[in-house]
């Protein structure tokens, strides 16, 4: 079953940019892109780098440590990887009411 | 010699008597014009008002034309009588000219529909050159204009006004923009997109009146209600000037009346261009009127043919970042017509083919019209589509670059303006050896018309000459196909102020790491720091003012220039590294001290502890000023390195460039802060200084080049300044000093800057100064972050 939690105001997160929420001890990149918000482990599978500090291109941001490019609506790498990196973990977002929500699993919540 | 008289210096007059200059004539040719002006390319006066071109620039033949080929050449006449039978025509002043043959290229006027009020002041047509300027002259930013007409012409007047600062508005009769056209949904794709540029649109409004004392104040419609206009375009279509042919009794409807070899009902003269009646038809485009223009000069110089038989009308809209292309019969109203359409409205693309028994009868293209020749190709050969129905939309896979010029057939236009084939192109490109475009329209006046063409006439060359150098462009990537060069003669002609609106209209709307930071560099020293800044389109160490490390951590330098601090300095410093566990403490190659591991959220404390502003040790602006000891302390200084070192860093400190700008002043050619080697440098000796530029120290080295050599300090502080500024607006962003020095050579860059006439010396440093006041030590912002940007967020409420 999915909760939702309410993580910030839409203000804290300027268009076409990241911030990140910190959920426990997961660190999660929430976006606000063209086609609305979106959120994404704050973890480059390449170095770990922060996705949250990548320029966003459309619903593509590109992290600022080696320009590995990571679709935000999939998780998946689009760019840099030679072999398929994995995926990284993507969120449920919507917006209500100004407030930016992310819907987690309640199970995974209570872990 | 017989004595042939051209009435009309326009494009369709002139292109004629082009085209007779090809054959061995035996006239004695006089041209009268009206305008004052050479032969200009009329088309091309909305890039003129948009600010894109000036006048020379769209000049089509220069007074030597005129002289090369001995033809008279009267200008600012306007003949007012033909005398038929006397053989003669008069001007308005009496004077008198014989003529054997006569061409009129009357052309036509701008169409004033019977408003009340269309006689009051700032109340402008646009047709001429003389308009244009007086449009320009006009249209200072802020102006409330009003363009009546939604057509062709009305919406690039409307878009030049825009550029030019005005708050436009177009004022159309018929619900649907370009109604001759565009479909209902084609208007509708464009409506968007203009009104996307900042132009509002009015549709189904009649004008009743012009309002005003005086000079215009306003418009009223009919359904009561009024707008505010301080300046009026009235674009609501053209007129033949046929008054002169009526008087002479030649035969007249709408157009004077030509039958397929140009000839009038009078003997001996012709007419040729928009003041033309051709089988019931008046034209206002180019194409065929040049094409009428070879077939008239083929009948003056005696021949029965080739014949003109009509053309597909053909438009294509010429506003930057609008591309709408229209050919053949676009609605549907007849029997046996039908339609395949692409709509995509988050790109704003529409396409609509229209066919008539298997047959392509007509086009609408809006937002991509890159294969636009493709359809004109198919209206005139009338050839059987059916079988290609699922390649109608868009050009096979193949050509996805574009039109694949190995596909297309000899005969298929490539120059819908001069009317120039790919047929044509090659072989003069064989007959002649033409190896550039330059050649190529010279020589077959190909992609001389609205240049949409230039494209795929490079792309003839590169296939087909063995020596075709192709000019290179290099685009920023993908998502903004311009070059650098390109993108600043955009950001400033279309007054672009945000990277968006660059990417919204000259792009794909969406950017990415590489372009975003080159379009907000650029528009940042286009504008002198006067432009939209988005942080969103920044690399992070730009949002933040620190350097990410590869750890997410940030490192942070402050400003120490010419490599001077104080003890109170060093304390601080010292104190920031112990409160925040700055783990690493390291003295840089800069002359400066680095503190690396911060954490982000710490950073705006730090900053105001250190009491210190920004080093830009993060960006690609000015890093420092290394220093030796010079004269202050040091026995074998011949200058002051230190205090000119520190004035140069407070001199360029906090603008930004191309990349990262490293400087040394050294007092001595002992060269102790390795001067050559740095992007500028400045070398003292005793007297004098050297100031070089375009020096390595990095993955290559390179000694720097000399620029200048001047007697006194604050030459050579200005010297630098001038190189800088210059550096900053021609350089292409990344492109370091040395890589720059190279490719301009050094030559030109000292021509440009040290030794360039005063006042292009004293506009580079205006533009250094005014930069420089907009600029600002970029950690100030601790005082008022941006929302969140150093934090990391807790979740207003806490998962259970």
């Amino acid at each position: 079953m999915t909760r939702w939690i309410k993580l910030t105001h839409v203000d804290n997160v300027p268009p076409r940019e990241g911030r990140v929420v910190r959920l426990g001890t997961t660190q999660i990149a929430v976006f606000n892109t063209e086609q609305g918000f979106m959120a994404v482990e704050n973890r480059c599978p390449h170095g770990g780098g922060p996705l949250a500090d990548g320029i966003v291109g459309g619903t593509t941001v590109t992290c600022p440590l080696h320009n590995w490019r990571v679709c935000l609506k999939s998780g998946e790498v689009t760019k840099g990887c030679a072999d398929g990196a994995p995926p990284v973990r993507t969120f449920a977002v919507e917006v209500r009411n100004g407030i930016v929500m992310l819907g987690v699993n309640a199970a995974e919540a209570a872990a | 010699m017989r004595k042939l008289v051209v009435v009309g210096n326009g494009m369709a007059g002139v292109a004629c008597v082009d085209q007779i200059l090809k054959y061995r004539h035996g006239f004695d040719i006089t041209i009268f014009g009206e305008e004052t002006h050479v032969n200009y390319n009329r088309i091309m006066l909305s890039s003129v008002l948009a600010g894109e071109k000036s006048f020379d620039d769209i000049v089509l033949n220069d007074i030597d034309w005129y002289q090369r080929n001995k033809i008279r050449t009267r200008l600012g006449v306007r003949i007012k009588q033909i005398a038929v039978n006397r053989r003669v025509v008069a001007d308005t002043d009496g004077g008198e000219v014989e003529f054997d043959n006569l061409i009129l290229a009357t052309g036509s006027r701008a169409f004033i529909p019977p408003i009340p009020g269309v006689d009051k002041k700032n109340v402008f047509v646009f047709r001429t050159l003389d308009d244009t300027r007086a449009l320009l002259a006009r249209a200072v930013p802020g102006l409330r204009a009003v363009v009546i007409g939604g057509g062709l012409l009305g919406l690039e007047a409307a878009r030049g006004l825009q550029v030019q600062g005005c708050n436009v508005t177009v004022v159309h009769l018929p619900g649907t923009l370009m109604e001759r056209q565009l479909d209902a949904t084609g208007g509708l794709y464009l409506r968007k997109r203009i009104e996307d540029l900042g132009v509002k649109v009015l549709l189904g409004c009649r004008t009743e009146s012009i309002l005003g004392n005086g000079h215009v104040e306003g418009l009223r419609f009919n359904s009561g209600e009024n707008i505010d206009a301080e300046l009026v375009v009235i674009a609501t279509g053209i007129q033949p000037n046929v008054e002169l042919a009526r008087e002479a009794g030649l035969m007249v409807n709408r157009g004077i009346i030509v039958d397929d070899y140009m000839e009038t009902s009078e003997p001996g003269i012709y007419a040729v261009g928009e003041c033309t009646e051709h089988r019931g038809q008046v034209f206002g485009l180019v194409a065929p009127l040049y094409e009428q223009g070879q077939v008239l000069a083929a009948t003056i110089t005696g021949n029965r043919g080739p014949e003109f038989t009509g053309s597909v009308p053909a438009t294509r809209l010429k506003i930057m970042g609008v591309d709408v292309f229209s050919a053949g019969s676009v609605h549907e109203a007849e029997p046996g017509v039908e339609s395949l359409k692409f709509e995509d409205p988050a790109q704003g693309v529409y396409r609509k083919v229209v066919l008539k028994d298997g047959r392509v009868h007509g086009v609408v293209l809006v937002g991509d019209v890159s294969d636009d020749q493709r359809y004109v190709h198919w209206i005139k050969s009338g050839e059987d589509v059916c079988g290609m129905r699922r390649q109608l939309l868009f050009p096979p896979p193949a050509a996805d670059g574009g039109l694949d010029v190995a596909q297309m057939p000899d005969s298929e236009t490539v120059c819908g303006c001069m009317g120039v084939t790919k047929g044509a192109i090659i072989n003069a490109i064989h007959e002649h050896g033409l190896t550039t475009l330059a050649q190529l329209k010279e020589r077959t006046r190909a992609s001389t018309g609205c240049g949409s063409c230039a494209g795929t006439c490079s792309r003839l060359l590169k296939a087909v000459a063995p020596d075709f150098e192709e000019d290179k462009i290099k685009t920023i990537c993908a998502c903004v196909p311009y070059s650098q060069d390109q993108l600043r003669g955009i950001i400033r002609s279309q007054k672009l102020k945000s990277a968006q609106d660059v990417l919204d209209i000259y792009g794909n709307g969406r950017g990415c790491e590489v372009c975003k930071p080159a379009i907000s560099y650029l528009l940042d020293v286009v504008w002198c720091g006067d432009h939209v800044e988005d942080r969103s389109a920044r690399f992070i160490n730009d949002r933040v003012h620190a350097n990410i490390q590869k750890d997410g951590t940030f490192s942070v330098v402050p400003r120490m220039r010419g490599g001077i601090t104080s003890p109170a300095e060093l304390r601080r410093i010292a104190d920031v590294a112990e409160k925040y566990g700055v783990p690493l403490v390291k003295v840089t190659g800069s002359q400066r001290i680095d503190l690396l591991g911060v954490k982000k959220e710490d950073l705006p404390r730090i900053w105001a502890d250190l009491d210190m502003p920004s080093g830009q040790a993060y960006t690609k602006g000015v890093r420092m000023v290394k220093t030796c000891v010079g004269s202050t302390f040091c026995r074998f200084g011949t200058q002051d390195a230190i205090s000119t070192g520190v004035e140069l860093e407070r001199r360029l400190e906090n603008l930004f460039t191309p990349h990262k700008v490293k400087m040394a002043v050294v007092g001595c050619p002992r060269n102790c802060a390795e001067a050559t080697v740095k992007d500028i440098g400045l070398v003292g000796q005793d007297g004098s200084w050297q100031v070089v530029v375009g020096g390595a120290a990095g993955k290559g080295v390179r000694k720097a080049d000399l620029l200048i050599t001047v007697e006194t300090t604050e030459e050579a502080l200005e010297a630098a300044e001038v190189f800088f500024q210059y550096y900053r607006e021609h350089a292409n962003y990344l492109e370091r000093t040395y890589d720059f020095v190279e490719r301009f050579g050094i030559e030109k860059v000292r021509k440009d800057t040290v030794y360039a006439p005063p006042d292009a010396k004293r506009a580079l440093i205006d533009r250094l100064r005014k930069s420089k006041d907009k600029s600002y030590d970029a950690w100030l912002e601790r005082n008022n972050p941006r929302p969140a940007q150093f934090i990391q967020i807790e979740p207003l409420e806490v998962a259970k």
